[in-house]
């Protein structure tokens, strides 16, 4: 009789052919449909006939709205998670006609991701940036594609990741115009803030809350304004009871709305910004409960613990001072950090020495927007710290296997 | 946070010194035998609690780690292997911790086993930037994760006891 670990085996080994399967009839499926499918378009026109997919991008244009849509042709975007948002901010960019998309993404296509848009049942199984290129390709042949299937948090990824952002832009060795952050945890928000910092990459945040009922885009541009380190994260206050929310028996929730009006509001401020119409925003968040969207700027934090981050406030403030001042309106709240004694963020089951640990400072907000924790300055947590030792790193590990 | 009894155990686990992540050549080599002397120190602490609950290992750069955990129910125990990464944003965030085998099993996890932490864990960790290391995040998110959920897990008839003569 066969055993646990050999019918393991050989689930894999089944779960591997067909992976196999599915990508050779997608490559039949492209083959076929690169038999339907339009030719490339040399030059976007604004003729009006039902052969043409720019005619009505390019009306944007003769009603003034925007003044050259066909520059949307000579950018390019990173994405960085082809998730809920992430799928849908691609597809927005490829519809628009972007010059190149760069995707990145570690995760594969699963059906528990199908109350989300975009990806279909029969792409269970790819991996999500394979499967997005496919769709897209599809959809609009004009747009040039790069996919990276890793996850970039890890040490060697991410020097390829950086590489990448920094020299993958439709002309070959130039930065991209913009990276799009779509990612849903911590970290790799974190790992993109690090590389934008180092590279003064501008690039935009974007998020959805785990109980999928808020959410935020943030336009990020080092040195000058608030970057993902400057303070504790940001949260848009669903005006939820903390006590009444359950938590228990699952971690996060999603909705395939608040993902499309996140996505939206992305690509919105992408357009505006890449071609120059209209107000872009800094901060706008989406609070679903209340349709309430609060705005905001937030400046870089001179204490900012990223390193990077204050070398390029120093280059910003140079500049600043060579430039001739302009006056500009600021239309919105803007945000300074100071020491800020706001009291105390209740949270249910705390301590007292743990209220008092959750006091810290914190910036001053504008109404409907919060930060998801404060950082005391004094140290949280006493206790003896690792002496000095003689040994090595070798004995160390050596020791720790004998356990 | 935590209840009383996690409390003690971490205020009893050596607290780290170094700011370093893997991309720091310089100080990542003395931010990692500082990891290795809080774990070493905290494995020793439990089983001198009788309650020695997991091992772990990394690579040689210390990049990647890898163990086992285990879970005493009902007198019977039941393993699991752990595996995380060290992001690069190192110690400034905490890595995501994978229980692989249980993934699909339980919601309390995200896709790829990595399990989800309870809401108290972020705050906790961040405020202790650069003090806590990888044997606080066995302490605070594992330990409290399995707690909760192999009992739950065996319940529902999810996790079943290995027999002794199976392998
Ligand atoms: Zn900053």
């Amino acid at each position: 009789m066969a055993t646990v670990e050999e019918l393991k085996l050989r689930v894999r080994e089944l779960e591997n052919e067909l992976i196999k399967c599915k990508q050779k009839q997608n490559a039949m499926e492209d083959a076929h449909n690169q038999a339907l499918n339009r030719p490339k378009i040399d030059k976007m026109s604004a003729e009006v006939v039902d052969s043409n997919p720019y005619s009505r991008l390019m009306a944007l244009k003769r009603m003034g709205i925007v003044e050259d849509y066909e520059k949307i042709r000579t950018f390019s975007v990173a994405v960085v998670g082809v998730g809920g948002v992430g799928s849908v901010t691609a597809e927005m960019l490829t519809r628009c006609g972007i010059g190149k998309l760069m995707l990145f993404d570690y995760d594969k296509v699963e059906l528990a991701n199908m109350n989300r848009l975009f990806f279909q049942p029969h792409q269970a199984g790819l991996s999500k940036v394979e499967a997005a290129e496919h769709t897209l390709r599809n959809i609009n042949p004009d747009v040039a594609f790069e996919t990276h299937n890793y996850n970039i948090t890890t040490l060697e990824n991410f020097t390829h990741f950086m590489d990448r952002i920094s020299r993958g832009g439709l002309e070959d060795g130039m930065p991209v115009d913009l990276v799009l952050s779509c990612v849903d945890n911590f970290e790799a928000r974190m790992a993109i803030n690090t590389a934008c910092n180092e590279l003064g990459q501008i690039w935009m945040e974007s998020g959805v809350s785990e109980n999928a009922v808020s959410g935020h885009i943030q336009l990020i541009v080092p040195g000058e304004t608030a970057c993902f380190a400057c303070a504790p994260p940001l949260v848009v206050a669903a005006n939820i009871d903390e006590k009444t929310l359950k938590r228990e028996g699952v971690c996060a929730a999603s909705l395939p709305t608040t993902m499309g009006v996140v996505a939206g509001l992305l690509v919105q401020n992408v357009l505006k910004y890449l071609l120059r119409f209209g107000t872009v925003s800094y901060y706008l968040g989406y609070n679903a409960m209340q349709d309430f969207f609060p705005a905001m700027t937030m400046k870089a934090n001179p204490q900012c613990n990223d390193r990077h981050c204050r070398r390029q406030q120093e280059e910003y403030k140079k500049k600043e001072a060579t430039q001739p001042k302009v006056e500009v309106v600021q239309e919105e709240e803007e945000v300074v950090h100071e020491d800020n004694e706001w009291g105390i963020q209740l949270v249910s089951e705390v301590s007292d020495s743990e209220l008092q640990a959750a006091t810290g400072a914190r910036p001053d907000l504008p109404e409907g927007i919060t930060v998801a924790y404060t950082i005391p300055a004094q140290d949280a947590a006493a206790g003896d710290t690792v002496e000095e030792t003689e040994q090595s790193l070798e004995d160390l590990m050596a020791q720790m296997r004998k356990l | 946070m935590a209840d009383d009894a996690t409390r003690r155990t971490v205020s009893n686990i050596p607290l780290l010194k170094t700011h370093a992540g893997p991309r720091d050549r310089a100080l990542w080599p003395q931010r990692l035998k500082e990891e290795y002397q809080a774990l070493i120190r905290f494995v020793e602490q439990n089983k001198a609690a009788d309650n020695d609950w997991f091992r772990l290992e990394s690579n040689a750069d210390g990049t990647r780690w890898s163990g086992t955990c285990w879970f005493v129910h009902e007198l019977l125990r039941y393993e699991f292997r752990v595996e995380f990464d060290i992001p690069v944003t190192y110690p400034d965030t905490a890595p995501e911790v994978a229980v692989p085998e249980l993934d699909g099993k339980t919601a309390k996890m995200f896709r790829g086993g990595k399990i989800c932490l309870t809401e108290h864990f972020a705050p906790l960790w961040a405020r202790n930037v650069p003090r806590f290391g990888l044997a606080h995040l066995m302490a605070l998110g594992l330990a409290p994760w399995l707690a909760v959920e192999i009992p739950d897990l065996i319940s529902k008839g999810l996790v079943i006891h290995k027999e002794r003569n199976s392998g």
